[in-house]
């Protein structure tokens, strides 16, 4: 007896003490008051955003739905243009100028038939640049991490030209593509780099391989950095060749952080704005969508907040496709990281 | 973990939310806005008011608004300067007049804005008490200044293009457009292209389509605004230009250029004929780097049978609806101009005057051998459509007109379509 007693006793403590009211009351209450507290800390943040991003976003989204003032034709002052439905977004989407019985399709010199054309700029100049940079930038990143005299040197004269602000980059390749620039003069070429079609597109593209490769190559060095140099000794003592150590350890490793990588480039070339709008001034079909916003701005606000949404709403998508079903999400790469 | 995976998605959106709101708070609600302050008040109101104006890179408003002061201690001006770029100049000037600002009590405007800010009701008319005699002015300037047959600024600076040419190459300049293309063999022989305007895809391009079109008779909108460019004349002026490029008169990187490329072009000698504006003068004169220092010369732009249909440049003075000293705003505007106050202008800023008499004037005709040519170009000179919607108006021009000369399109179909765009810039 005197053996067995304490058993069922300090079991039933045990039991007791887990299942003891006042014990998980004040547990609660402290969840409870920490939670309080987390959001009174987290409040002021709330507020910041609140004004700052919630506000003009709704306020853009009211306005999307708003007809732009029109004329007066008594007066010949501006009216309000009161609500406007969806009338805003079918003009973009499905390419309708005009009011009332003038409906119609968009005649070529207008914003809105170069609706269409801007999207598909947009895209082209977003696949072909991640593409060229991904490539670049790996190759670049993977020079970088090896072991060499002047490593620090290579690392920092890479990051010029990321240094450089677009603007000043635009406004050099600018000069550099002019009819007598240099490039034509290097070449002996005689071509209107800036004045047709593709030849505009390829300097635009190569001014922004230029300029945001090195951003790619540290984003996926840092990934190659946390790749153990022990995985590829044991690779190497069971044989496998440079390709293989490539493919099978490199790249699945690599991968987490080049994903980001190439999460923030491609949202960072939908909204391309500044490299066409210096070098062509969106001429010759390089109009990407962020300046056929700007340029709507002057012609009409409420149509320019329904465009601009749509562009929100095009590159949201593509940022949930990403995170969703190709797995780049930052966060984890991030926990990775610190392990 | 569960909440981690929608921090990315959440992250994301915040980033893009922040550019998204940078495109739509950037105007700030005032689309919704229309209608102006009270044409009627304040009409008698005499006070300190504030003169707004671009970047005064000359260093001549200055000098003027202190002479002002010196004789009117009671009704002193104030210079506010903005950057000297005329997109934010006019931003500017649209955030002011949305949130009702009696501080900007005279504004400078830009000829191409004056019909948008008149129509917003954002300009004082320049009528009954605020009349205007606007006799002494040139003709042009006021049409520019005239929206709804109604004056809503005091014309002050004007701007017209001239065609700079190679004297030593082409004794007696062209005076008509079919002259000046049959001269291009001279610059064949000397290697050089022949003529060269602003024909890349920007305002500059709607200046050269406009003068093109106004040359041979054509006209791009009516009185009241409405398109009128589809017509034979309007073809044949915009078909001189295509043609020209076509034939390689024009040379092939002319179609890049805005004014600074051809007067670079000019100065390095590679040009017979180039069409720009009078600041080009002092610098082809004075520039190191010039090789046409003395051999060239200014004429007025070739035309159809006479001098060509110049498009007006230039900036006028607009009474805020919203000021409270209307009638000391509007006596200091008509204070710039006064003879005294252009020809100051003319001769410390090589700003164009508003009034004949002042191109003529010995003393600036000494300091400036182009003004009376430019007088010619200002007289025949043809404002660009004055319209409320003016930037999807010199859109539908810049797009179609660009097409037209890239050989994309026909003419006819390029005025056709210009013709559509402009109905459809409303």
């Amino acid at each position: 007896m005197s053996t067995e007693a304490p058993t069922p006793t300090s079991a039933k403590e045990t039991l007791a003490g887990a299942h003891h009211m006042p014990g998980k009351e004040s547990a609660d209450r402290r969840q409870v008051t920490q939670g309080r507290w987390a959001y009174t800390l987290i409040l002021p943040t709330l507020v910041l955003l609140g004004v700052v991003i919630v506000y003009p976003i709704v306020n853009a989204i009211i306005m999307s739905f708003q007809k732009d003032s029109g004329l007066d034709p008594a007066t010949g002052f501006f009216t309000e243009g009161g609500f406007a439905g969806f009338d805003n977004y079918t003009h973009w989407l499905l390419q309708q100028c005009g009011s009332g019985p003038a409906l119609g399709p968009c005649p070529p010199g207008t914003l809105g038939a170069q609706f269409w054309d801007a999207m598909s700029t947009t895209f082209f100049f977003t696949i072909v640049t991640v593409a060229l940079e991904t490539v670049l930038g790996f190759w670049m990143a993977v020079i970088m991490s090896r072991t060499f005299r002047g490593r620090a040197l290579v690392r920092a004269s890479v990051l010029v030209p990321w240094a450089i602000p677009t603007a000043v980059t635009a406004k050099l390749f600018f000069f550099m593509f002019a009819f007598e620039g240099i490039v034509n003069t290097l070449f002996g070429s005689q071509i209107l780099w800036t004045g047709s079609e593709w030849p505009a597109k390829w300097a635009i593209i190569i001014s922004d391989v230029w300029k945001t490769t090195p951003f790619m190559a540290l984003l996926i060095l840092a990934g190659l950095q946390l790749i153990p140099d022990e995985v590829y000794e044991a690779a190497k003592v069971d044989g496998a060749t440079a390709w293989q150590r490539f493919t099978q350890i490199t790249l699945p490793l690599v991968k987490p952080a080049l994903m980001v990588a190439i999460l923030f480039r491609t949202l960072d070339v939908l909204r391309m704005y500044d490299l066409p709008a210096i070098m062509t001034g969106g001429a010759n079909n390089t109009t990407t969508l962020s300046i056929l916003v700007v340029d709507q701005i002057r012609q009409g606000l409420n149509n320019a907040s329904a465009l601009s949404t749509i562009t929100f709403i095009v590159i949201f998508l593509v940022a949930f496709i990403f995170v969703r079903f190709l797995g780049a999400n930052a966060v984890d790469a991030a926990t990775t990281g610190k392990k | 973990m569960k909440t981690r995976k929608y921090l990315l998605p959440a992250a994301v959106a915040g980033v893009l939310a922040i550019s998204l709101s940078a495109c739509g708070g950037g105007g700030g609600g005032g689309g919704t806005q229309s209608g102006g302050g009270d044409a009627g008040a304040n009409l008698e109101g005499r006070g300190p008011i504030t003169y707004v104006t671009g970047k005064d890179n000359a260093a001549v408003q200055q000098p003027t608004v202190d002479r002002w002061n010196a004789a009117h201690p009671d009704q002193k001006v104030t210079l506010k300067e903005q950057t000297d770029k005329a997109d934010q100049q006019h931003d500017d000037l649209v955030q002011h007049f949305q949130s009702k600002d009696p501080g900007y009590d005279l504004v400078t405007v830009d000829v191409v804005w004056t019909a948008e800010f008149a129509a917003k009701g954002w300009l004082q008319p320049l009528k009954d008490k605020m009349a205007v005699d606007t006799s002494a002015l040139l003709p042009a300037t006021v049409k520019a200044a005239t929206y709804n047959n109604t004056l809503f600024a005091v014309p002050v600076h004007s701007d017209g293009g001239m065609l700079y040419y190679r004297k030593d190459l082409v004794p007696t300049p062209p005076k008509t457009w079919d002259e000046m293309m049959s001269m291009c063999s001279i610059a064949k022989t000397n290697k050089i292209g022949c003529y060269a305007g602003q024909f890349q895809k920007y305002e500059g391009l709607t200046v050269n389509a406009a003068e093109a079109i106004n040359t041979f008779g054509g006209k791009i909108v009516d009185d009241a605004g409405k398109a009128t460019v589809n017509s034979a004349e309007a073809k044949d002026g915009l078909g001189k230009l295509v043609e020209a490029y076509k034939a390689g008169n024009i040379p092939t990187e002319g179609i890049t250029f805005q004014e600074e490329q051809g007067r670079q072009a000019f100065e390095d000698g590679k040009l017979l004929f180039l069409r720009n504006w009078p600041y080009v003068y002092n610098l082809a004169k004075t520039d190191g780097s010039s090789k046409v220092k003395d051999t060239f010369a200014v004429a007025p732009l070739p035309g159809k049978d006479g001098p060509g249909a110049s498009s007006l440049g230039g900036h006028s003075a607009a009474v805020s609806v919203y000021s409270k000293y209307k009638a000391t705003a509007l006596d200091f505007a008509k204070f710039l101009t006064e003879d005294e106050q252009q020809k100051f202008f003319a001769l410390k800023g090589s700003l164009a005057p508003v009034k004949a008499n002042i191109y003529t004037d010995a003393e600036i005709v000494a300091k400036a051998p182009y003004m009376p040519t430019l007088l010619t170009s200002i007289q025949n000179a043809v404002p660009r459509p004055v319209t409320p919607f003016y930037p999807g108006v010199t859109k539908a021009i810049q797009d179609n007109a660009y097409s037209a000369m890239k050989g994309e399109k026909s003419v006819d179909q390029a005025i056709a379509d210009m013709q559509a765009a402009i109905d459809a810039a409303k």
